[in-house]
């Protein structure tokens, strides 16, 4: 495998341009909303699909985003991508502002992704060998080189590339397919990667060994994850740090101990209470939080968790929380019961209140 | 305990363009007022199972051999109008997707009052009264308003009741649940668990629920059947297979759940991927795939080995196990 490693080309790396300390992703205010057409003499309404969120990415760090079904996570992704337009918002890659100082084209390079339905992104019509050397062609690769490097990679995510190489993607199993997906995102030399439900839709036991494959990519290739998930304990596994969304919104952001020891928000604990028990001998005896998740459409206003929370007071449906710190090590709420002297009765004792 | 339903030596094989042996000799009974867990990964035959014992595989491409009998009758014998009789009364099912099978074109409330006209012979208001009365049990909020909803007009979590209701509205003795939280949200998920160990009590049910999700098993199955490859390599009780299983493929895929795994530290996986399930298995399915294997995993198919009360286990390891 060595030997080969080093007669393998592979595209250079985009250049590390700010350093350990700038961070390699920095999203600021990302904004979509989608317009929803009113019936005859209804309103035009509007999807608030992500709204105003705020994160970065340091360098060779994971960051979990974990959520319900509608609430931006997904969304989220395909911005970053520019998988589709953003309403507002800035994207900053290594300190260049996407589509000023960083063309797409060479954010490609730098950003790719790897998506839930792995039989849906890829060409039916094309080997796997042809799928994975697809992206390095388009960037100037030869031919022949594309495909050795194709097949290299193919043995970096555990596929023989003699096995493998040309079949279609019909061919092979789920969990095979994920892995060409991993090979095929890895084949631009991206430093950072999405991965959007990439694990969801295997089986357990195939899952655990795409988790252990990503590990092992990571350290190999220097890698930067951005790991989004509804399985909590996959996020917990894999995440160093870890932003919960609602409805859009993030409302909770820390280092993934921090959120899992000492959740702030009431829907951050909601969710892991509901996790499915362990223990056979202690189950779960009271649902965490009662009802369905809110549609995206027009959802409630201020704090939109106010009509499923059960320490809600006027306070919540009046004036929107912001997201605020709550230690020194980055973990944050936007919620009034974690904000000293908001008002809120559980609120703890504020210096200014 | 009596046996409301017993299974022995079933073997499902579909045929058309290429043959599937879907299900090879599966026995399995299951007791009054017992929540039978079916675990397994996709292909390992658990919702082929299910629908085997509500008969509702196409017949013209299965080929099914073996007993299965439900309060002693031969459902593998019945003819269509025995079938639908059998179906909604005796036992019922519900879906991973109550989009899909709910009607779209008719109203929940509609709904379940056909099912209780059908079966019970009482009129369409009485059977509205029973649609009521249903959506009530299952905690729809503003039941009167939703009987009147189409199943495009609720959310996951409202449709999901409202197929519960519609399958337990002629009080069904067995109720078959393929994956039905699986499409959820979590935080709809566990209500939706916790809603059905309550009306499996309040109703005196038995269930069989099929899941891949060991946690789900773990909030509501009192005992557990683990299959692979068409067949089950162990049962015991929820308690036994969590806390000691025996068959390596069970001892795999509980290890393979992360739960409480650490950062940096390595998954425990079972190496490869299921068999094709092109041939009817002659030797172990899951011995290419064992750490443990043994020559004769290889030549022959080994014993489903009684390794306690009411626990067995498919593999030679058992066989150690019950000879000490």
């Amino acid at each position: 495998m060595t030997e080969t490693a080093t007669s393998v080309e592979m595209l250079e790396p985009v250049e590390d341009v700010g350093g350990v300390a700038q961070p390699l992703l920095q999203v600021n205010g990302l904004t979509k909303h989608f317009p929803v057409r009113g019936g005859l003499f209804t309103a035009k309404r509007t999807v608030r699909a992500v709204d105003n969120v705020t994160f970065s990415v340091a360098k060779g760090e994971t960051v979990g985003i974990v959520g319900e079904s509608g609430c931006g996570k997904s969304t989220t992704a395909r911005l970053l991508m520019h998988l589709m337009p953003r309403d507002d918002g800035d994207i900053i890659y290594d300190g260049m502002t996407v589509g000023q100082a960083l063309s797409l084209r060479e954010l490609r390079r730098g950003m790719q992704m790897v998506f839930q339905d792995s039989y849906a992104s890829l060409n039916p019509r094309l080997t796997i060998e042809e799928s994975i050397a697809f992206g390095p062609k388009v960037h100037g690769m030869a031919d022949g080189t594309a495909r050795a490097l194709a097949r290299e990679l193919l043995g970096k995510v555990g596929l023989r590339p003699e096995n493998f190489a040309n079949r279609y993607p019909h061919e092979i199993s789920g969990g095979q397919r994920q892995r060409v997906n991993i090979a095929r995102a890895l084949a631009l030399s991206p430093r950072l990667v999405i991965l959007d439900e990439a694990v969801s839709a295997l089986d357990k036991s195939v899952e655990a060994q795409v988790l252990n494959l990503l590990d092992d990519l990571k350290r190999e290739f220097g890698l930067t994850y951005l790991f989004i998930s509804h399985d909590l304990n996959v996020v917990r596994y894999i995440s160093d740090r870890v932003l919960v969304m609602y409805l859009g919104e993030v409302v909770e952001l820390g280092p993934v101990d921090q959120v899992w020891d000492a959740p702030a928000h009431p829907y951050t604990r909601a969710l892991l209470a509901a996790m499915p028990s362990s223990d056979p001998d202690r189950r779960t005896e009271e649902p965490p939080i009662t009802g369905d998740p809110p549609n995206p459409i027009d959802p409630p206003s201020e704090c939109r968790f106010h009509t499923r929370c059960p320490f809600a007071e006027p306070l919540c449906a009046n004036a929107t929380p912001k997201l605020t710190a709550l230690d020194r090590m980055g973990h944050e709420a936007a919620c009034y019961m974690a904000i000293p002297g908001s008002g809120h009765s559980r609120a703890p004792a504020g210096e200014t209140a | 305990m009596t046996k409301l339903v017993e299974i022995s030596g079933l073997n499902i094989r579909f045929t058309g363009e290429r043959t599937v042996y879907a299900v090879n000799d599966l026995s399995l009974s299951l007791g009054d007022g017992e929540v039978l867990g079916l675990l397994g990964e996709s292909g390992s035959g658990k919702s082929v199972t299910l629908r085997a014992l509500m008969r509702l595989l196409p017949k013209k491409r299965t080929q099914i051999t073996g007993k299965v009998n439900v309060m002693g009758q031969d459902v593998l014998a019945m003819n269509d109008d025995q079938l639908s009789s059998f179906r909604g009364q005796t036992v019922s099912m519900i879906f991973q997707e109550p989009a899909l099978a709910l009607d779209p074109v008719y109203t929940i409330g509609a709904q379940i009052a056909e099912s209780v006209v059908r079966h019970e012979g009482k009129s369409y208001a009485e059977g509205r009264a029973r649609a009521l009365e249903m959506l009530e049990v299952v905690r729809i909020p503003s039941a009167k308003r939703r009987l009147d909803a189409y199943p495009h007009e609720m959310s996951g979590g409202m449709r999901q009741r409202a197929m519960i209701a519609l399958a337990l509205a002629c009080r069904p003795k067995i109720l078959l649940a393929d994956e039905p939280t699986t499409a959820l949200d979590a935080t709809v998920q566990i209500q939706i668990l916790l809603l059905l160990r309550e009306l499996q009590r309040e109703f005196g049910m038995s269930v069989i629920f099929v899941t891949h999700d060991i946690g789900v098993a773990i909030e509501i199955c009192d005992r557990v059947a683990v299959m692979y490859a068409g067949q089950i390599v162990e049962q015991g009780t929820l308690r036994d297979i969590v806390r000691s299983p025996v068959h390596p493929y069970a001892k795999g895929l509980l290890a393979s759940t992360i739960h409480g795994a650490k950062r940096g530290q390595r998954l425990e996986t079972i190496p490869g991927t299921p068999p094709s399930l092109a041939e009817k298995p002659h030797n172990c399915s899951f011995a290419p795939r064992c750490k443990l294997a043994q020559p004769r995993c290889v030549e022959q198919l080994p014993a489903n080995v009684e390794v306690g009360p009411g626990r067995a286990a498919r593999c030679v390891l058992a066989e150690q196990m019950a000879a000490t």
